[in-house]
């Protein structure tokens, strides 16, 4: 089965995977040295509602991480959805 | 009963588990030992990368760390944790899909070269040993603190129990018993984050308690930034050292944390290439419960040691201070014989000095913990450090006997004949780590640098061209590797061991510390490996298709 794919098809699932991971990796880079380091001292004036936290330093510490974790579950889903249109899921 | 009482007993039962579990899980082939035979399932398979990741410097240091350098210590929680996005994104799913059983049988493959692998070889052996050193050394520093014996009976004691089970059980063995030992540092970490939390802030959540408002008043975190400017340190969220080296270490840690063999090998045990990349998210999301909680942990035991100690008397310190005043981790010197503690930013007047290990080992206490919760965080520290150990000998045995004996230097060895060296070379590895554990070289210190630095220099590019560039070949990739290595390993041993008296900002090249060189390395390499392969030939046609392959999920 696996060496009858067409080409075509194989094109098109890596096309959209480097798609999705170029979309993935620029919120990668946003949360984390954007927001965590390029940017947090201007975000340093506000704080995150209802806290204490001021928000550059809050992407630093706590919420870059809860995006890479939310990453990683976007790109999962995606992947399947798109193995599944593509009739390339293992079952 | 007792604290001590309560150590025996919980590092005891968590040690018989272990056991328990090699013997169940022991390896039957060569699939086995180095893969589990690829039969993990990736929740399981994720929460033994978590353990196998998080070592005893993660659960007994990384704390005290960012209580130390509060915004600058952020460079440790993105670098560490941000790894895993590249990791699921770059690499898991494409090394599943290869399906061997290491890193330099990849990289020796895609470019049909065993110069390439064998250069992979040596790197993953040095980065593993460096780092094995260390976690040795550690399982030897918990012991100590705990049961009271010297830190050498305590190295030899855990050798004992990783040998039987690494070299038993293999890969199969290690998942089950790190699956064990995630749980038991995890409920160790979080039970006094969470008591702590709730005494502070009135809220169980330390992530949310730390910055959330208390009864209407400002936040824990608020009250520490008053407490650090009142007191003279540095701003507790601001500042942290200049823009290009936090930017350049949090590089080089996700790069080297992407890069490092004993986490690549862990996603070659799931079944399919999907469970590569949700088994990647599964671990990323059970070692944020440990790295959200650190930095939280971190606000609530220093405010609280800020509060208890500060320009109190000496005399009416609490028990805890006392009892660890013994051990030389908090040290107190009255220099201006008021009999008050003087605990300020300026070095001169400052007359108190906190361990930074002590904040994880110490927060039962200070918190007014049970005594179980103590001896429970023993047993976490032991699991963190064991865990991580096993793992990093696993990829020396699997290096030795997979890529050099049956890849190199006796390709006609049987099954049974490398299952066997398997066993005794793990064994050797644990004596030497052991060794090493016990009387630790200068540089066990450095080792972070070093095993971070080199892995985001040499696999990190190395896999990614593989996997996304057809056109990148043997030659380009050997250049890029080795140039990569010996860029960053000179920097690092320049300003580490040779002249680490010019080991400041001052002396760096672009501001870069010897901890962030390996982001430079990664561009090195990746620059010469696209230099050579564009005047050396592409690469033959099956190895273009095996790209092709890998790129595929079927």
């Amino acid at each position: 089965m696996s060496n009858q794919l067409d080409d075509g098809v194989r094109r098109a699932y890596w096309r959209a995977n480097l798609r999705y991971l170029a979309i993935l990796l620029a919120v990668w880079w946003l949360v984390s040295f954007g927001c965590g380091l390029v940017f947090a001292p201007w975000l340093n004036q506000w704080k995150l509602p209802g806290t204490g936290f001021k928000l550059g330093f809050w992407f630093a510490q706590q919420g870059s991480i809860f995006v890479f974790v939310a990453l990683i579950a976007v790109y999962v889903v995606l992947m399947a959805r798109l193995e599944r249109r593509l009739g390339l899921y293992e079952e | 009963m007792s604290v001590q009482v309560w150590t025996f007993v919980l590092v005891g039962a968590s040690f018989a588990l272990y056991i328990a579990l090699a013997l169940w899980a022991k390896a039957r082939s060569t699939r086995d030992f180095y893969v589990a035979d690829g039969a993990v399932h990736p929740v399981v398979n994720g929460m033994a990368t978590a353990a196998d990741w998080m070592s005893a410097a993660s659960f007994l240091s990384m704390a005290g760390m960012i209580a130390a350098l509060g915004y600058g210590g952020s460079v440790y929680l993105m670098g560490w944790t941000g790894g895993y996005v590249l990791l699921a994104l770059l690499f898991a799913p494409y090394l599943r899909r290869f399906g061997r059983f290491t890193v330099p049988a990849f990289v020796g493959d895609r470019y049909g070269s065993q110069t390439a692998r064998v250069v992979a070889v040596v790197c993953a052996l040095f980065v593993s040993f460096t780092y094995v050193a260390g976690q040795m050394r550690g399982v030897g520093i918990v012991f100590s603190r705990f049961l009271e014996v010297s830190i050498e009976t305590g190295v030899w004691i855990g050798m004992a129990i990783v040998l039987f089970y690494a070299v038993l059980g293999g890969m199969k063995g290690i998942t089950y018993t790190q699956v064990a030992q995630y749980c038991v540092l995890i409920f160790a970490y979080l039970v006094p984050a969470i008591f702590l939390a709730l005494r502070m802030s009135g809220s169980p959540l330390p992530q949310w308690g730390m910055g959330a408002p208390v009864d209407g008043e400002p936040s824990v975190l608020e009250r520490l930034d008053g407490l650090n400017r009142e007191l003279g340190f540095a701003s507790y969220t601001e500042g942290g050292g200049s823009l290009v080296d936090m930017l350049c270490v949090t590089a080089a840690l996700m790069a080297g944390t992407a890069g490092l063999p004993h986490v690549i090998v862990r996603f070659y045990t799931v079944p399919k290439v999907r469970d590569a990349r949700s088994s990647a998210g599964w671990a990323l999301l059970f070692i944020a419960l440990l790295y959200t909680t650190a930095p939280a942990l971190a606000v609530f035991a220093r405010t609280n040691l800020i509060e208890s100690v500060s320009q109190q008397p000496y005399e009416r310190m609490p028990g805890w201070f006392k009892k660890w005043e013994t051990t030389g981790l908090i040290r107190f010197e009255d220099k201006n014989g008021d009999g008050l503690v003087q605990h300020v930013g300026d070095a001169q007047l400052n007359e108190l000095h906190v361990d930074r290990d002590i904040l994880v080992l110490a927060s039962p206490e200070i918190g007014g913990l049970p005594d179980w919760v103590a001896g429970l965080v023993a047993a976490g520290g032991l699991a963190a450090a064991l865990s991580t150990a096993a793992g990093l000998l696993l990829v020396v045995s699997t290096s030795i006997s997979h890529d050099l004996l049956k890849g190199a230097l006796w390709p006609s060895i049987t099954e049974r004949g490398e299952l066997f060296f398997a066993r005794v070379s793990a064994a050797v590895a644990v004596v030497v780590a052991g060794y090493l554990g016990v009387n630790p070289p200068g540089f066990v210190a450095q080792v972070v640098a070093f095993a971070f630095g080199l892995a985001a220099s040499s696999f990190f590019p190395t896999i990614l061209l593989g996997v996304f560039s057809r056109r990148m070949n043997a030659a380009g990739a050997v250049s890029g590797m080795l140039a990569g290595l010996a860029f960053t390993a000179s920097y690092i041993v320049h300003f580490k061991f040779v002249h680490p008296e010019l080991n400041s900002a001052a002396h760096w090249w672009f501001g870069i510390s010897p901890e962030g060189i390996g982001a430079l390395g990664a561009l090195v390499n990746f620059a010469v490996a696209f230099a050579v392969a564009r005047f050396t030939p592409p690469p033959p046609a099956h190895l273009a298709s095996l790209v092709d392959r890998i790129r595929s999920p079927r």
